[in-house]
């Protein structure tokens, strides 16, 4: 970094300093300077004041706006769109940090050579989706004879391109038997159980048999880019963890709106990010103009003990530092015993706790302390 | 599986082969009066099951039976129902009319007009409004108005005050409201004549201007005229009732009517009393503010044997009487000396006091155009027109377009000719208006047919610019009246528990500052209000924290000194905190935790 710049860093973050270095270009020295003094100026008001309760702000910049969000789940008509959960379902999903959102949904953008062809494309899609046995043949169970029947319809199986006799394969490599009969286009298994329940369990493991695609994913469709240079997927269900490492794939652009999966395949940092732009998502599809801010502290918030937490009992309010806050939640009961157990004491340096107690609380006016020589 | 399976008044009574047909010959049966008509029966064809019902408290409603797409109701038996010659009851002998339930309903398939009745419908209406319920059956041209207003105008018919019940004067309700000179309205349902509705009329025909009136009518409000108000407008009667019972105590004792003896715990001074006769019951027509005594009655002490003075067990007797609520008057109506249920002497006395209209009570015409009283003016300042009359009520333009209240509109201007010729213009739902027919009686009488006025200023005497839209509406006065809701406090009743201050208008409460509030100080930083909010204004209290084991001291006043009952320390410092934080601390104690406190100098 050069001479004025560098008189910044540690005042400005270096995000910006870089951006300004760009910007500067051709500027004379004594220019560069000013422009430096004026945007530490404008960095330095822009800064929240010490004391500034931003919690409470955000929850209430998010909260005031959405209470105009409706309960309306929006479907969108024609074949081309997956049905998403929108507006307050979506974002209660979000916080609450569900296993599974109601509607997992997966982006690949594929490799810049084979996005071009269509064609390539939907074939590609449709090798992703994850298909079972059920769909391509009748399994029934005989209980007098204990024997399981696989009847396969043929045209199904072609019209998806899979060949009979590996599919047969497939069913004994999983099942771990050798069938009976394997005539024509059935298949015949004497398992050998002889209680009603195991045959049918017997059964059901052929029903699910995986013939091909990637497990998890129910359904993918294919769309234009937006640059218009080409095709990619968007699929109901995820993996990331599988996809990414198809070779057709584009590994960085894999985008999954299951917060929980990013964190677990891609780590902390790309959870917080898909929590923002998950909620962003959200609040923009309402129409809702909320400050980009209050979202990331949100997301700071369920992030910053190092693993993705929800927000409720389970995850943030239910492990707070106060007795008093825990217990003022939720399971006012638990949390005071289990204090009481462990002989905890409250520092009260919250806000809960301080106001439960009668004292001012550490935010704003309260936060400034008298001091005293000794 | 085959057959149909049978059910009496949800019993399953057998099979049958047919159900369908069961089910047709039954009803045939019913026409021709050889099953009682009373009798319902529905067929399920999807689980074929046939259901009758013959047993109660199932409503049913009117329809004309339609035989192979023709009413079986013809211009014959119209006639003789004209001249009187039939009744109603020989066209359900005959089987031309029938009642049907929600059951039977769903095998129907019902026409609204006879002009729509095709092949395939079992039934006719007997009027396209009946489709409506009787309250909703009294809102006129409700097919004018939007769904929504509809539906408010038929809540709020329920809450008008009128002549609720002509025994009125005999009853003894709770609460109740009687209005001074309720009228028939002008629009009437053919609905509301059947059900009598014009002999128990709630509200009044009054003059209507929709203008806005120097932002006094913003938001829904109305001006009301005073001179209207003092002629007697909205006027009603409201009436509460006491009750005290002489009820008796396991140990032979029992409460006592009379007038309480000075002596007695908790004699609320003579001066409450004044009105009571020697019974210890209030005379009728004595007029008395909250807080009088109404019945006087006094009870046995709460736990017997009180050990007295010169350890002699003492009798003493607890002031129990029934007083007026706080903040209310009025007038002794009339009090009545009877018996409970169970045996006790019971007493009820009931106060009536005139509730004039005033800023804040609600009224609502019949289209759920609700408002509240913005402003009585007096009647100098109040718009007029060329012959001097100026309106009873003020309406805001603003409340009709996006509402939709057509009907609204259209009562106006129909109450308006009405009052002016007499002429009945029917506001039934669904029957044809007589449009041209008001316009011809506004015109005839020297006003303009679209209803609209040249006006005055009543302050400026100036020509009012717009032309103001009168006409004469029923308006209702809502039982949601001011003088019973009102409420501040800035010192009051705490309660015991909690230290806190009592929720409630009735216990002259305080407003809550919840948490949505608590978290807007919180936002803003306002550190020091907060705690006034919540502690200073609230629970405060100073308690004695003992330094060293940190548990709650006392203070011995009469030795002048302060230690811990817990480790007899001295040690001991006042400590600001709130009495339900205190009480937490007892709490937890009570749930074998034992909190401590540690001090710390306040930095």
């Amino acid at each position: 970094m050069t001479k004025p710049f560098d008189d910044y860093k540690g005042k400005l973050p270096e995000l910006i300093l870089t951006e300004l270095e760009e910007a500067a270009k051709g500027l004379k020295m004594p220019e560069a300077r000013k422009m430096l003094a004026k945007a530490l100026e404008q960095y330095e008001n822009n800064q929240a004041e010490p004391g500034e309760a931003v919690g409470i702000v955000a929850a209430q910049s998010i909260g005031e706006p959405g209470t105009q969000m409706t309960m309306r789940t929006f479907h969108y008509a024609g074949v081309a769109e997956l049905a998403v959960p929108q507006g307050l379902p979506r974002f209660i999903e979000i916080v609450d940090l569900r296993r599974e959102p109601r509607m997992p949904i997966m982006e690949i953008h594929l490799k810049e050579k084979a996005r071009g062809d269509e064609k390539a494309v939907i074939a590609f899609a449709e090798s992703l989706e994850d298909v079972e046995m059920s769909q391509f043949a009748d399994i029934e169970e005989n209980f007098s004879k204990q024997t399981v029947a696989v009847r396969f319809k043929e045209e199904k199986l072609e019209e998806h391109g899979i060949d009979m006799e590996e599919a047969k394969k497939q069913i004994e490599r999983e099942v771990r038997r050798r069938a009976k009969e394997r005539e024509g286009a059935s298949l015949v298994f004497e398992p050998g159980f002889s209680t009603l329940r195991s045959l049918r369990r017997f059964a059901d493991r052929i029903k699910e048999v995986k013939l091909c695609g990637i497990k998890g994913i129910r359904k993918a469709i294919v769309l234009p880019e937006k640059d218009g240079s080409g095709w990619f997927i968007k699929t109901d269900g995820t993996n990331i963890k599988a996809v990414m490492e198809l070779p057709e794939v584009d590994p960085t652009t894999v985008y999954s709106n299951n917060v929980r999966e990013v964190e677990e395949v891609l780590g902390l940092e790309a959870a917080r990010n898909a929590l923002i732009k998950e909620a962003k998502l959200v609040l923009d599809g309402q129409g809702l103009n909320v400050n980009p801010r209050h979202v990331m502290l949100v997301a700071d918030v369920m992030c910053y003990e190092g693993e993705v937490k929800a927000i409720g009992r389970q995850g943030v309010s239910g492990s707070k530092a106060s007795v008093f806050a825990r217990a003022a939640f939720e399971e006012t009961v638990k949390h005071l015993h289990n204090a009481s157990i462990k002989g905890h004491s409250d520092n009260l340096s919250g806000i809960t706790e301080n106001i439960i107690i009668g004292q001012t609380i550490p935010v704003g006016t309260g936060l400034v302390k008298l001091g005293m020589k000794e | 599986m085959e057959e149909s399976s049978v059910y009496i008044n949800g019993k399953l009574v057998g099979f049958h082969e047919n159900g369908k047909e069961l089910v047709d010959n039954i009803r045939k049966k019913r026409r021709a009066s050889e099953l009682p008509i009373e009798l319902n029966v529905a067929y399920y064809p999807d689980v074929d099951e046939v259901y009758i019902n013959v047993d109660g408290g199932r409503a049913r409603r009117p329809l004309i039976v339609v035989q192979d797409g023709k009413s079986l109701l013809t211009e014959k038996h119209c006639e003789a129902l004209q001249k009187g010659k039939i009744a109603w009851d020989d066209l359900l002998k005959e089987g031309v009319a029938e009642y049907l339930d929600a059951e039977e309903e769903e095998n129907a398939y019902i026409a609204t007009t006879n002009e729509a009745v095709n092949d395939e419908h079992t039934h006719v209406e007997v009027h396209p409004s009946l489709i409506l319920g009787v309250i909703t059956s009294a809102a006129p041209f409700p097919e004018h108005n939007s769904a929504p207003r509809v539906t408010m105008a038929s809540a709020m018919l329920k809450q008008a005050l009128g002549l609720y019940q002509s025994n009125f004067n005999v009853r003894m309700d709770t609460q109740a409201h009687v209005m001074h000179y309720p009228q028939v309205p002008l629009a009437l349902t053919k609905q509301s004549r059947i059900i009598g509705a014009h002999r128990r009329p709630a509200g009044q025909n009054l003059v209507v201007a929709i203008m806005p009136f120097y932002g006094y009518n913003m938001e829904d409000a109305i001006i009301l005229n005073k001179a209207s108000v003092e002629r007697g407008i909205g006027r009603t009667m409201f009436y509460r009732t006491y009750t005290a019972e002489e009820r008796r105590y396991p140990g032979g004792q029992k409460d006592r009517f009379e007038l309480p003896n000075p002596e007695i715990q908790g004699f609320r001074g003579e001066e409450a009393y004044r009105f009571l006769g020697e019974d210890g019951i209030i005379n009728p027509e004595a007029e008395i503010v909250g807080g009088d005594v109404l019945i006087g009655k006094t009870s046995p002490p709460r736990f017997l044997e009180e050990v007295g003075e010169l350890s002699m067990i003492e009798e003493k007797r607890r002031e129990n009487s029934v007083i007026l609520r706080h903040g209310e008057s009025g007038t002794v109506d009339a009090v009545m000396i009877t018996e409970a249920p169970t045996g006790n002497k019971l007493v009820k006395a009931r106060v009536r006091t005139q509730k004039i209209p005033e800023i804040g009570d609600k009224f609502a015409s019949r289209h759920g155009q609700k408002g509240v009283v913005g402003l009585i003016v007096p009647q100098y300042d109040m718009p007029f027109n060329e012959q001097g009359i100026s309106p009873d009520i003020i309406m805001n333009p603003h409340a009709v377009p996006s509402r939709m209240t057509v009907g609204h509109v259209l009562e106006i201007i129909g109450g308006k000719a009405k009052s002016l010729s007499g002429k009945d213009f029917d506001p039934t739902a669904f029957e044809p208006t007589d449009y041209e027919g008001m316009k011809r009686v506004l015109l005839e009488n020297g006003f303009r047919p679209n209803g609209k006025e040249v006006m005055y200023d009543g302050k400026t005497g100036q020509k009012i610019t717009a032309e103001i839209f009168v006409g004469v509406t029923y308006y209702q006065r809502l039982k949601h009246l001011v003088s019973n809701k009102m409420h501040a406090r800035s010192r009051g009743p705490v309660q015991i528990l909690t230290r806190q201050p009592t929720e409630g208008r009735a216990r002259d409460g305080g407003l809550r500052f919840g948490e949505m509030e608590r978290d807007t100080l919180i936002g803003h930083g306002a550190s020091m209000l907060l705690l006034e909010r919540l502690l200073k204004e609230s629970d405060l209290v100073v308690e004695l924290v003992c330094e060293k084991c940190g548990s709650i001291a006392v203070e011995d006043q009469i030795r002048k000194k302060k230690y811990c009952p817990v480790c007899d320390s001295t040690d001991v410092q006042p400590v600001e905190m709130s009495y339900a934080f205190k009480l937490l601390l007892n709490e937890l104690r009570a749930l074998d935790i034992s909190p401590k406190l540690k001090l710390e100098d306040r930095a």
